[in-house]
């Protein structure tokens, strides 16, 4: 039996029909629209290489049926930029070197926005070592991308500020 | 991963009349029924799928005073609630201690409470596992098992109830409502989760159709939030599984415990009430000697496994720790690193 569903990926509507429902989010993604920022880890929900943001939230879309999530918006790490304008996110990991080899950050930077969003952290370090806890970085830049969390969130902050002032 | 049919159910009655066939299961967020279908360790042959049922997705507050919780509440909703977290701040902290913050904001609270084990064995198809396959063993019981339980346990299956939110529910004397074929139904927390006898298959009282609709707090579980507290040991700072977790609630009056709530994670098929520990503790002061009496009451009948007798001298460790942490006060915020006991109440260093 076919399925059809509904989808707004990174600001656009789009249609699919699936012909069997075991599809994720994260291979519909990566093998419908080519869409192959979202890393396919682990596939288990356990490093945090396919971080995307379902309705505004930070989840993990290898455990997501597609199926499920008819109507959803999805944002995902191909939405962020405005042509050649990074979002603050991805100009802070570059500025503080918050990766290695870079599998893991596409997940990191999706991961980082959405915990900004959830407001949870503050500027507290160790917070938002604990808020990031869901994505493995296996070459070890945890110092780096704290800092460029960090500092991202500070810009934001202050660009929210400027714009609410 | 083996294929399946899916189903929309437009109403709760729908639902359970689709997932009371055999080989059907109900899909909420998923994030722990897609890995173990990944796994061919669940091959259900139909998922019902719940997340776009009218009405569960709510926490309000009911006449009576009590705390109504739906089924399809996020883990991180339901967390970050800021009255919840006031009113009952054990099961906040127990909720931010448990998984990562994507799972956290996929997965509901009927999930939560209907994960299955993490026993290695039971997710390696390649093994014996009763409760995966009845009848066919326990490979667990020869093998690496310094983490299963040490309470409750039997020769056909030593595996432990993962949830950290699940503690808390079961000190605090939470209900689950159920809607199932004969209607809607409430049973206490405490009889939810089976232990596993002789048919570790069954992990709960559930019969097939059962849908969990929502858990309720009841009133006087608002009278602990003063001096409550979750804490857990872990292999890593975070994002693990509890190797032993308490969750303390004392209710203070005069100087003197009036009344004490203690479950344990981590040791049983099941979050262990301890009520015995919870006598020990009424209307006495909170001096250590008295909650190491409780901590060895709490522990009573407690007996290895396999290669975990340390986890019963740890868990005793972990409830004096906890009741300690809960007589000096619940924390103005839940610490940086919720339900650690290498935490500061103000922050703590990832090691």
């Amino acid at each position: 039996m076919n399925h059809s569903i509904s989808l707004t990926v990174n600001g656009a509507r789009r249609d699919f029909v699936l012909d069997d429902p075991r599809v994720t989010l994260l291979d519909l993604l990566r093998e419908r629209l080519h869409l192959t920022g979202t890393k396919k880890g682990c596939d288990r929900g356990q490093c945090g290489a396919c971080t995307i943001l379902v309705d505004g939230k930070r989840i993990n879309s290898c455990l997501a049926l597609a199926i499920s999530h008819d109507g959803a918006d999805i944002l995902t790490i191909e939405g962020l930029a405005r042509g050649d304008q990074l979002h603050p996110v991805q100009a802070a990991f570059i500025a503080h070197d918050g990766f290695q080899c870079g599998f893991c950050t596409p997940g990191q930077i999706m991961s980082a926005i959405g915990m900004i969003k959830e407001a949870q952290a503050g500027d507290d370090p160790e917070r938002i070592r604990e808020c990031m806890s869901g994505n493995l970085c296996r070459c070890g830049a945890y110092a780096g991308i704290v800092d460029a969390v960090r500092d991202a969130q500070g810009q934001m902050d202050e660009s929210n500020q400027r714009r609410s002032a | 991963m083996k294929r399946f049919d899916y189903v929309r159910p437009a109403t709760v009655t729908e639902a359970v009349a689709a997932a009371a066939q055999p080989g059907a299961v109900y899909l909420a967020a998923g994030t722990n029924l897609l890995d173990l279908m990944k796994g061919n360790v669940s091959r259900p042959d139909r998922l019902v799928d719940v997340t776009h049922l009218d009405g569960l997705d709510r926490i309000e507050t009911l006449a009576d005073g009590s705390l109504r919780i739906g089924a399809l509440v996020s883990n991180a909703d339901l967390a970050h609630d800021a009255e919840f977290a006031r009113s009952y701040p054990a099961v906040a902290e127990a909720l931010l201690s448990g998984a990562s913050a994507q799972l956290r904001n996929a997965a509901t609270v009927g999930g939560n409470l209907l994960q299955r084990t993490r026993c290695a064995y039971f997710y390696d198809t390649a093994s014996r596992c009763n409760k995966r396959e009845p009848g066919s063993g326990c490979d667990a019981r020869d093998g690496e098992n310094r983490g299963h339980a040490v309470l409750g346990w039997s020769e056909s299956c030593i595996a432990t109830h993962p949830s950290d939110f699940c503690v808390p529910l079961a000190a605090l004397d939470a209900a689950v409502e159920i809607e199932g074929r004969g209607g809607r139904r409430e049973i206490a927390f405490d009889d939810l989760h089976r232990l596993p006898g002789d048919t570790p298959e069954r992990d709960t009282v559930l019969e097939p159709g059962d849908l969990i609709v929502a858990v309720r707090l009841p009133p006087v579980a608002r009278g602990f939030a003063a001096h409550a507290r979750y804490l857990k040991v872990r292999e890593r700072t975070s994002y693990a599984f509890a190797v032993v977790s308490a969750a303390a609630a004392l209710r203070i009056e005069d100087g003197k415990i009036a009344e004490a709530r203690l479950a344990l994670g981590g040791v049983a098929a099941k979050p262990w009430r301890a009520r015995g520990a919870e006598e020990v503790l009424r209307n006495v002061a909170p001096t250590a000697d008295a909650f190491q009496e409780a901590a060895r009451r709490a522990l009573e009948g407690a007996k290895p496994s396999g290669d975990n007798a340390f986890k019963i001298e740890l868990t005793r460790r972990i409830v004096m720790r906890a009741l300690t942490l809960a007589t000096a006060g619940t924390p103005a915020r839940i610490p940086a690193l919720p339900a650690s006991p290498f935490a500061a109440t103000s922050g703590a260093l990832h090691v």
